[in-house]
């Protein structure tokens, strides 16, 4: 038997070695995928934080709320203030009109008199607690509050602008309004009370700050690296069921597995040596992209992939997910009868199972019924596995469960095929 | 309605025994049951003693089968091929290598051994064909249509090579349209038609029990009419 499964993984070999399209799909496409989403999500990543994004501003206001909104955004590294085009000043019209023709990703109109009336509101406010507590002088006689409407700072998308961007943005300048708000509200008290007589601390009282898990006393930040390459090379792992699938659908067609199924040789044989051999692809491809990600990725301006302690535990999981992909390859193969049914019906299932696993989309993020959805994915449960041994720096006894669900994953979808098979041999 | 129906017959061992019958008679389904490709709904064969129900991985063993289609890997070598359905029997080492390069020469393969089978003929391919389901020596041979759609000297060479390996001891059992190629090669026919024996005999009996019957081709047609057999 073991001869014949030795025999059954050198001709699998052969194959693969004569079908440059496969090896292409199998190990060139992987690599090209991973560098290219990395240096997107990478620059991505940048255009946030290095490269700035243009800005319209529309100031009606031209008051101190307008001055401190532009100083705000200019010195948020995020965006450059633009207030002319053409060197003409920019009217909400042509604001509208650049932004929704996606010339510019944003722009903010601030709404006249905002400045102005922003401090009446605010005055108007701390008089009346001021007066509440009897601290006003008692000679002064009320005057009659005029009536100020609320205020909108109006901002324009380009309807092309991701929704993730948009609210990352309107949270950025509600929180800048907030803070002016604040800011002329304590002016405001410091004033009424008397200039001198108390000194408000105008700083922040709350600040934020992102503890880093360390090991062995080295903070391990997370890059756009450690969540891309365990992310997609699970998703190329995955891909294998394409190539597979259309092996065994192949033998089927060829007639070479009627052959086998009259020579005095078990299926089980034939797909053990199709699990050894795509597992070695499998682990080639691991490595592969790992290869790159340490050592191609810093030459071409990208964060090395940090593996120090984590390349075995690793390789577990990537061996597991790999059974799991060759499981469903190998279950598709058999109940395909053509190509034509397993390569776009294995393609769009790794995508949707790669999509509901949380490669694109973290699961935190799904509507819950997906997340439930989400657990029942092998791919989440692998990329689980892969970010706890390399972002959660976790042991080998805490990856068990997910590697025990792929495995099982692999027996039961490998099992289906066995017997769908049987049900379907003669005798 | 079933592709066979009340089939019964006895092969003797050391026989080249032809099934004739047109399009659709069930020869093939007749022959993939006897291979173990097809179940049969009911009733039983063995060969050489052994039951198909019960020992059917010690049957697989002790029979060699050649399909209708070229049943190999074409971007595989005939070497690589014959190397790995050979193993599939149990064979390996020398013995294979010297199996393997021994049919291909006997065959007039060997100078091509060594090149990928999607670039050979039609004719080169059936014989490629045919060492793969001989390289263990089997007891029973099964052809399905070993030489449909090959030129004349392949078909010659792949006849002349059955007939040595039936000198040797193997039986065979092959199923034909080229009734003139049957009546010489066959020692017995068995003529099937709508999945029922029509007749059986060796093909110069049937001859002469058949009125008016010249060779086997007229026997065929006395049997079985001269209506045309399209199905879909």
């Amino acid at each position: 038997m073991i001869y014949k499964i030795w025999m059954s993984v050198v001709k699998e070999f052969l194959l693969l070695k004569r079908d440059l399209g496969g090896l292409i799909i199998l190990f060139i496409m992987p690599l090209v995928l991973v560098i290219t989403v990395t240096l997107i999500q990478d620059s991505t990543f940048k255009a946030v934080t290095d490269s700035k994004i243009q800005i319209l501003i529309v100031d009606n206001d031209k008051g101190s709320v307008a001055k401190t909104v532009f100083e705000n955004l200019e010195k948020s590294n995020l965006f450059t203030v633009v207030t002319q085009i053409d060197n003409k000043p920019v009217t909400e019209e042509i604001a509208k009109e650049n932004v929704h023709k996606g010339k510019f990703q944003l722009a903010i109109v601030i709404p006249q008199n905002l400045s102005s009336d922003l401090q009446a509101k605010v005055d108007q406010n701390v008089e009346k607690i001021v007066s509440n507590l009897g601290l006003t002088d008692s000679t002064t006689t009320a005057e009659p509050q005029r009536i100020i409407k609320e205020k909108e700072v109006k901002l324009y998308f380009d309807p092309a602008v991701q929704m993730s961007f948009k609210n990352a943005v309107m949270s950025s300048i509600d929180k800048m309004i907030s803070q002016i708000e604040t800011k002329s509200i304590y002016s405001t008290f410091q004033k009424q009370l008397g200039e001198g007589t108390v000194d408000f601390e105008q700083k922040s009282f709350i600040t934020f700050k992102e503890i880093i898990p360390t090991i062995n006393n080295k903070e391990v930040r997370p890059n756009s690296t450690q969540h891309n390459v365990p992310a997609w090379t699970l998703f190329a792992i995955f891909f294998i069921v394409i190539p597979l699938s259309i092996n065994i659908v192949k033998e089927k067609t060829q007639g070479t597995f009627v052959r086998l199924r009259t020579n005095p040789v078990s299926n089980l044989v034939v797909i053990i040596g199709k699990t050894i051999t795509y597992s070695i692809i499998c682990m080639i491809q691991f490595y592969m992209m790992v290869a790159v990600a340490v050592f191609l990725f810093p030459s071409i301006g990208l964060p090395s992939l940090n593996i120090e302690g984590h390349l075995l535990m690793m390789s577990v999981v990537a061996l597991f997910s790999g059974f799991a992909a060759i499981g469903f390859g190998i279950l598709l193969g058999t109940v395909a009868s053509t190509q034509e049914q397993s390569a776009p019906f294995g393609a769009t299932s790794v995508i949707i199972l790669a999509a509901v696993g949380g490669v694109w989309v973290p699961v935190f993020a799904m509507p819950k019924i997906m997340q439930i959805i989400a657990k029942s994915s092998p791919m989440n449960w692998a990329l689980e596995a892969f970010y706890d041994v390399l972002l959660r720096s976790v042991s080998f006894l805490e990856i068990i469960p997910e590697i025990s669900l792929l495995l099982l994953f692999f027996i039961i979808t490998t099992s289906i095929a066995l017997f769908y098979d049987k049900k379907k041999r003669a005798v | 309605m079933y592709s066979l129906n009340n089939v019964s017959l006895n092969i003797h061992e050391g026989q080249i025994f032809g099934l004739l019958g047109p399009n659709g008679a069930g020869k093939t389904t007749l022959i993939s049951m006897l291979c173990g490709l097809v179940k049969p709904t009911s009733g039983h064969f063995s060969i050489d003693g052994l039951d198909y129900q019960h020992q059917a991985s010690k049957i697989k063993k002790i029979i060699g089968v050649v399909p209708q289609e070229y049943a190999l890997y074409p971007t595989l070598t005939a070497r690589e091929n014959l190397h790995y359905f050979g193993s599939m029997y149990g064979l390996k080492g020398s013995d294979l290598k010297e199996k393997v390069i021994e049919a291909l020469d006997l065959l007039g393969l060997l100078k091509f051994a060594d090149k990928q089978v999607q670039t050979f003929s039609g004719g080169m391919k059936r014989r490629v064909n045919l060492i793969a389901g001989i390289l263990h020596n089997p007891k029973v041979l099964f052809l399905d249509e070993p030489t449909v759609g090959v030129d004349v000297h392949s078909k010659t060479a792949i006849i002349d090579y059955l007939k040595v390996l039936n000198q040797n001891g193997t039986t065979i059992i092959y199923t034909s349209h080229h009734l003139a190629e049957a009546e010489d090669f066959c020692t017995q026919i068995a003529i099937l038609d709508q999945g029922q024996i029509y007749a059986q005999d060796t093909p110069s009996a049937l001859i002469e029990t058949t009125k008016d019957a010249r060779n086997l081709e007229d026997v065929f047609i006395s049997l079985t009419g001269k209506a045309l057999r399209d199905d879909i």
